[in-house]
């Protein structure tokens, strides 16, 4: 092998430090959506590498469903004020307050009500851009998304006519009241976001690793009992050692059990898993197309 | 492998092969990629739950394994794929990027999509058809992109018997016109993807066939040279200058920051900055993880330059060795993507690198034959998904380098104006002249 080689995290790196300085290059309002999981830790340590030593060129963005995990929204706003970046957060429930949002009943997750509360704040702050870590091999529906992905005046993606994508060339041109979804790691896999966090050194959320919670059995899922998921009647609470192996609405994110407690535990452990990062997410399961339905509707 | 071989050995470096499929509907390449995903075991238990679950309400109880790449509700209900989709797997050896695309005929931009970045394309032939207009237009497309690698999956090879005669006449169909295009590296492989015959075990039924097995292969296929590193060029993408930083050594910093889109710069070298087409020295070639002595394509760097030039967004910065051309006046085949044919006299958006200009197109010289793969000269337009040669010009010079040298120096989109559709996927001509740079004009 050449001295002139690069191996695949350092291919999947700088295809990434490439879009996001076209995006810097393209937009005039660009954001980064940041939540605190796993996926945008590596957006941010990415924006560090294309950014610096410059400040990052967009502040960070997070739509706060309310229904995070404490652990999460602590490393989110500390994080955010090591970086010196500039973080806005919009909440569902202030969503829900103004009318822009309305929650029906029985859903399982706010992940729909997302969706109107990201559209205002794309309008509030007038971005002609968002930068999200949404990658190809977590859903079919995403599978099929551009990494410069267009977004009409409403805030919708249309499947069967999405601008080809050639090359490295990205075509960011927009109209006014249109919008772009970006995503730098689209071609990265749940592995190759690990492996990365372990060559990096990145600090994540403590609840990624093994910790003692209280948990019911619920949909073939261990959910976490907490304010929002109360134990039933018939349910047995049990304390299990745990981690979580995606973040999303806490009262719809299966807990996996694991004894893993560093980066490392975790890539030996995803090497041998037999079920999907997405298993454990009750959102996706809803039906074939529940991903497809909500990015056309405005979704990440 | 189990979990305590993995957290003992050090990880190899492994490196990433790009390919993609193609071939026309029902030639089997949902299922192609589903069985290579399900017998390289990069499958999970979910998906499969999930696949057996569409099978029973919809599939009569037989497992589909198209289901599986076909992510949109339409592409499910019509038993097509609408759009190019990306699958990820990984052997010890190799990780792999698919880009699955469909066949249909009025989706080949799609194709041009999932092939611009492939190392290697699967072009898929049906046994029982051999080579038809979809399988020659996929494969001239393929070599137009100039991909390195190409694969010929002849696949229902149960649906003839197994038959060595068979697999030789598609084999001899291929090779009457792939002399008239420019493929280095081509292979043959009979399967049955359905069965799992040649994708990634070796099949009893073709004890006449020697070669390797797909995964084998697409293990194995070189792509260590596959990138440019003669002459370096580095488009700029931004311009990274601190505000008010508290470290007072980067009061003056004023980096350059692009992606190599060929060859290697190291610090001290003389580069040339262009449009400006002055000559200055590389000081450092500053990284997040440190300052580096060299760097190579296709890296991102920020490269801080000896002398203030006024450099910005679409500049390009060249090495002194195999310098480009620059012109306004360009020639280019082009994919046509768009259901508004091209016609000359109209004016596009051309995206060049990290440039944007606006051009004309003055003349389209031909057209290609996709049946006979001759040039038919002077047609009225282009419609969409024609392949042909187009000359253009520019308000501005742009800096490249023909295709055939560099894909990413080489390549343009045009962009329409109004809709801001990607219209064309564009390949130039190597230049006529390459710029001269005379010393006393262009050294400060």
């Amino acid at each position: 092998m050449s001295s002139y080689h690069l191996d695949h995290l350092q291919h999947l790196e700088t295809e990434a430090i490439h879009i996001m300085r076209e995006v810097a290059g393209e937009f005039e309002r660009p954001a980064l959506l940041f939540s605190g999981g796993k996926d945008s830790i590596c957006l941010l340590r990415l924006a560090e590498k294309a950014f610096r030593p410059s400040d990052l060129p967009m502040p960070l963005l997070n739509v706060d469903t309310g229904h995070h995990f404490p652990e999460l929204n602590e490393f989110r706003d500390r994080r955010a004020q090591e970086l010196g970046g500039k973080l806005i957060v919009r909440t569902v429930e202030e969503a829900i307050a103004k009318g822009i949002a309305q929650p029906a009943p029985g859903e399982i997750s706010r992940n729909r009500l997302q969706i109107p509360t990201l559209l205002a704040a794309i309008e509030e702050f007038r971005f002609d851009c968002c930068i999200g870590g949404a990658r190809r091999d977590e859903e079919k529906a995403r599978a099929k998304e551009r990494f410069f992905s267009f977004r009409d005046s409403f805030g919708q993606w249309d499947p069967k006519n999405q601008r080809p994508e050639i090359w490295n060339l990205y075509n960011g041109r927009l109209n006014q009241g249109e919008n772009m979804r970006v995503f730098p790691i689209s071609n990265w896999t749940e592995m190759d976001v690990w492996e990365y966090i372990q060559r990096e050194q990145l600090e994540v959320p403590s609840i990624y690793f093994s910790h003692k919670r209280q948990c019911v059995r619920r949909g073939g899922q261990w959910l976490p009992v907490n304010a929002l998921v109360p134990p039933k009647a018939n349910e047995e609470v049990r304390e299990l050692v745990v981690r979580v192996r995606t973040i999303g609405d806490i009262i719809s994110t299966g807990c996996v059990e694991s004894p893993a407690t560093t980066t490392a535990d975790i890539i030996a452990e995803i090497a041998a898993a037999r079920v999907t990062e997405r298993g454990s997410r009750a959102d996706d399961k809803s039906s074939e197309a529940a991903m497809e339905d909500r990015k056309k509707a405005g979704y990440f | 492998m189990s979990l305590s071989a993995l957290s003992t050995t050090t990880p190899v470096p492994v490196d990433i092969l790009r390919f993609n499929t193609c071939g026309s509907v029902d030639d089997g390449k949902s299922t192609l990629i589903g069985r290579l995903l399900y017998d390289s075991k990069s499958l999970m238990e979910d998906q499969i739950e999930a696949l057996e679950r569409s099978a029973d309400i919809t599939g009569g109880g037989q497992i589909n394994l198209a289901n599986l790449t076909d992510g949109l509700r339409a592409e499910r209900e019509q038993g097509i794929t609408i759009d190019v989709a990306y699958r990820y797997f990984a052997t010890p050896r190799r990780k792999f990027i698919i880009a699955d695309t469909p066949g249909h005929v009025q989706y080949t931009r799609n194709m041009v999509t999932g092939a611009s970045s492939a190392n290697l394309s699967i072009v898929l032939v049906d046994a029982r058809l051999g080579v038809i207009e979809q399988s020659r237009r996929h494969t001239a497309i393929a070599a137009l992109l100039r991909i390195p690698h190409l694969v010929v999956a002849v696949n229902k090879m149960d649906l003839v018997g197994w038959s060595e005669a068979r697999f030789q006449e598609i084999r001899a169909q291929f090779e009457a016109f792939l002399p008239r295009l420019d493929i280095k590296d081509v292979k043959f492989i009979p399967m049955s993807a359905l069965n799992g015959d040649n994708v990634v075990d070796a099949s009893v039924h073709t004890p006449w066939y020697g070669g390797p097995t797909l995964l084998n292969h697409l293990e194995t296929v070189h792509i260590a040279s596959d990138w440019n590193l003669n002459g370096f060029r580095l488009p700029v993408q931004w311009v990274n200058r601190p505000n008010n930083p508290t470290d007072r050594t980067l009061h003056d910093f004023r980096g350059f920051s692009g992606q190599i889109a060929g060859g290697i710069v190291r610090t001290g070298q003389k580069i040339i900055a262009f449009p400006a087409g002055i000559v200055t020295t590389v000081k450092q070639i500053w990284t997040y993880d440190g300052p580096v002595q060299e760097a190579f394509c296709p890296q991102s760097v920020t490269l801080v330059l000896e002398h203030d030039i006024d450099i910005s967004r679409g500049s390009m910065l060249v090495g002194l060795d195999h310098l480009p051309g620059s012109n306004t006046e360009l020639q280019a085949e082009v994919c046509w993507m768009h259901a508004r044919a091209l016609q000359p006299g109209r004016k596009y958006f051309l995206k060049h690198t990290t440039h944007t200009v606006q051009v004309v197109v003055t003349e389209i010289v031909n057209k290609l034959n996709l049946d006979t793969l001759e040039a038919e000269p002077a047609p009225a337009e282009l419609g969409v998904n024609d392949i042909g040669e187009i000359r253009l010009r520019a308000a501005k010079p742009l800096v490249f380098d023909g295709y055939a040298s560099n894909r990413l120096t080489g390549s343009f989109i045009l962009i329409e104006q109004g809709t801001n559709a990607t219209v064309a996927a564009g390949m130039l001509r190597p230049p006529r002249e390459i710029v001269k740079p005379e010393n006393g004009d262009y050294v400060i």
